[in-house]
């Protein structure tokens, strides 16, 4: 915690002084990430298995016929970086909100359920009704709705208490993790690959066909969801205090939900749950923007950043090719625990 | 969270011994009633005459060697059952928090990461071997977090214990995940391990948890009397002469020995230990001189008819024990979790 945010007896000019240095320091960082992000989008394009100087990249882009580049960076590289940075933004967005909202930095979407809701219909999905690509999608974002809309209802007792909801999404993310085990131990060997992909996250073979609808639901999904980030801070102060400061609490709550659930379950429709990048980025840009101010921005430029660096690592850094929530979950793990370990002992604030 | 577990009010402390011991022996004639139905029913239904001959030792029909094969099956559910369902109530006197349990509390994610680093990185193939691998992986993670869960303000909560051991779950799993996806000769029969199930089981399997089982069993029970201390508050328990932390660490290690053995011996399962000492507070009251063996008896009770629903539900094929405990255990996890007066962190 900076020297300025201790309480000091001092003026107006000394608080305005102290938003100023922190309202700066949070645009650097988001123009930092951008600019690492726009690096890493880059590399992944260039490199690989054969290398495209950066004048072919870009001819591609702007659609021009390069021969041997078109397709290998055109049809398989470009959907998956773009694939990468969208649902990276979404799982940011989505797991720092649920986290800011329960005023605790475990609750993230993945821990509560709401993955697993989705990775189950989409499991099932998969081995059961043999679906298409769409159509896997489809059942993945209603289930991970309604798996959401379940929890806030049981949840709900005259207001919701973060903390109920929490346990009980822990509850019902064990029955649906255990779904989601039967429905794989009746697969076919063809579809378990197809599947596996539902229980780690996976970029592989990713197409414009996936990668469109996240794109959408990040359009319009994460206007919404700023729109309201104002209150989300508020009722960071508690719910009582929110609503004497002017802020309808159940109403933004349940837009909130909404919204952050909607992208989360595009994003893993496409993408299958990518271990801890919604749990991990919030944390992360906590740490690296400081008190004070929303995280939403940041913490979804980290997310991005997360995907796209694991996913060009576990293709290229080991001996064999992992799928992305693989790296993410490998490297998530440990800051995971540490994670856990500071926040008890903190008692429990972002 | 608050606690708000019902103090052991004297009503229930006294209540009559006549009254539990009519409901020990229902538990009892329904622990048989399940033991029987489990060597009769499965995707061919043997008709009694046939199940006291098979019993007796013949095996000449088709039905006579099912049961055959069903007995090792149904001896083993119903000994990991009084595992869990043992493992669950003293793991919950211990930490004083109603939640506890070894699917929520990560321990089982903790055996199955040290059987599949087993299974991987050190050759193992004989399930003997599991049984070791497993019970270190589970009282590792037991303790990790025990610890995590109890730091900070208010000691070991509910809601702390709950979200360190699923975050530690998630964390194990991934590393599961990690570990197994590049290998599909491992992945194969760690999937069907992970999953949980009895179906494979032998009599040398039964014989192999027997010890370890036997000592968590002995371990667990001879605690009871000071868990009922326990239940009071550390000070008070100190106070009426227990060595708190030694009462502890005996209850905790044979809760982790059950688990761990009864894990290594049928996958993780979920719930069990949860739900059911909950179901028997309700009945026969917080004393865990009671609560202990009668926890055992109807976990047991439980995991055999969640075995045989499993293989009736889909015949000819079979849902798998652990499933059905999940589908079973979630609703309940959810109604105990409304019912108590959470206040907002």
């Amino acid at each position: 915690m900076s020297a300025e945010t201790a309480i000091r007896p001092l003026g107006v000019e000394a608080v305005t002084r102290g938003r100023i240095r922190r309202t700066a320091r949070r645009g650097a960082v988001v123009a930092v990430l951008a600019v690492l992000i726009a690096a890493v989008f880059a590399t992944s394009l260039m490199v690989g298995r054969t290398f495209y100087p950066p004048a072919d990249v870009v001819a591609v882009i702007l659609g021009e016929q390069v021969p041997g580049a078109s397709f290998t960076v055109g049809t398989l590289r470009l959907p998956r970086a773009v694939l990468a940075v969208a649902a990276g933004l979404c799982f940011g967005i989505g797991g720092v909100t649920f986290q800011t909202m329960l005023r605790n930095p475990l609750a993230s979407p993945d821990i509560i359920g709401i993955s697993s809701g989705a990775s189950a219909a989409a499991a099932f999905a998969i081995v059961v009704l043999s679906l298409g690509r769409t159509g896997v999608s489809a059942v993945a974002i209603t289930a991970g709705l309604a798996v959401a809309l379940l929890i806030y209802a049981l949840a709900f007792r005259g207001g919701v208490a973060g903390t109920r909801l929490i346990l009980i999404g822990i509850g019902i993310a064990a029955m649906l993790d255990s779904l989601t085990s039967y429905v794989l131990s009746q697969a076919a060997e063809w579809d378990l690959q197809e599947a596996m992909r539902w229980l780690t996250g996976s970029l592989n073979g990713s197409t414009w066909t996936e990668t469109v609808p996240v794109l959408l639901a990040l359009a319009v999904l994460a206007p919404l969801l700023l729109s309201q980030a104002r209150n989300l801070s508020a009722m960071q102060l508690g719910d009582d205090t929110a609503s004497a400061l002017g802020v309808r609490v159940e109403r933004t709550r349940v837009i909130v939900i909404v919204a952050a659930v909607g992208l989360i379950a595009f994003a893993t429709a496409a993408a299958g749950p990518i271990a801890f990048v919604a749990f991990l980025s919030g944390p992360i840009a906590a740490r690296i923007v400081g008190p004070g101010g929303s995280l939403l921005v940041p913490s979804a430029l980290v997310g991005a950043l997360l995907v796209l660096v694991a996913d060009l690592a576990g293709q290229y850094a080991f001996g064999t090719r992992f799928p992305v929530g693989v790296v993410t979950g490998v490297l998530g793990a440990p800051y995971l625990v540490y994670l856990i370990v500071r926040t008890n002992r903190a008692g429990g604030s972002l | 969270m608050a606690v708000t577990r019902p103090a052991p009010d004297a009503g229930a402390a006294r209540r009559p011994v006549r009254a539990r011991s009519l409901w020990l022996l229902l538990a009892l004639a329904v622990l048989a009633a399940a033991m029987l139905a489990s060597v009769a029913w499965g995707s061919r239904i043997v008709g009694l005459a046939d199940v006291a001959a098979a019993l007796g030792g013949a095996d000449e029909t088709i039905e006579q060697a099912a049961v055959t094969k069903r007995v090792p099956r149904t001896l083993l559910a119903v000994l990991v059952g009084a595992a869990l369902g043992l493992s669950g109530a003293v793991m919950q006197g211990v930490t004083r928090n109603p939640l506890a349990d070894p699917g929520i509390l990560g321990v089982n994610m903790g055996a199955s990461l040290a059987v599949v680093c087993g299974m991987v990185f050190f050759g193992l193939t004989s399930p003997s071997g599991y049984i070791w691998v497993a019970i270190g992986g589970a009282a590792a993670a037991a303790v990790f977090v025990y610890t995590v869960g109890s730091l900070g303000r208010g000691g070991a909560t509910p809601l702390k214990l709950a979200l360190a051991g699923a975050a530690t779950s998630a964390a194990f799993s991934s590393l599961v995940t990690a570990v197994v996806m590049p290998r599909n000769d491992v992945a194969g029969s760690f999937r069907m391990w992970q999953i949980g199930g009895v179906g494979g089981a032998s009599f040398d399997g039964v014989v192999r948890v027997l010890p370890f089982l036997a000592v968590g069993l002995v371990l667990s029970l001879m605690s009871a009397r000071a868990l009922n201390s326990l239940a009071l508050g550390d000070d008070l328990a100190a106070g009426l002469g227990e060595r708190v932390a030694l009462v502890r660490a005996t209850a905790g290690l044979g809760a982790v020995l059950l688990c761990g053995a009864a894990t290594a011996a049928a996958g993780p399962i979920m719930f069990v230990g949860l739900v059911v000492p909950h179901m028997c507070r309700l009945l026969i009251g917080v004393d865990h001189r009671w609560l202990l063996p009668f926890s055992a008896l109807l976990g047991a009770a439980l995991l055999t008819v969640a075995d045989v629903v499993g293989r009736v539900v889909a015949r000819p094929a079979e849902v798998e024990v652990g499933i059905v405990t999940a589908l079973i255990g979630a609703p309940v996890f959810i109604y105990i979790v409304r019912r108590q007066k959470v206040r907002a962190l």
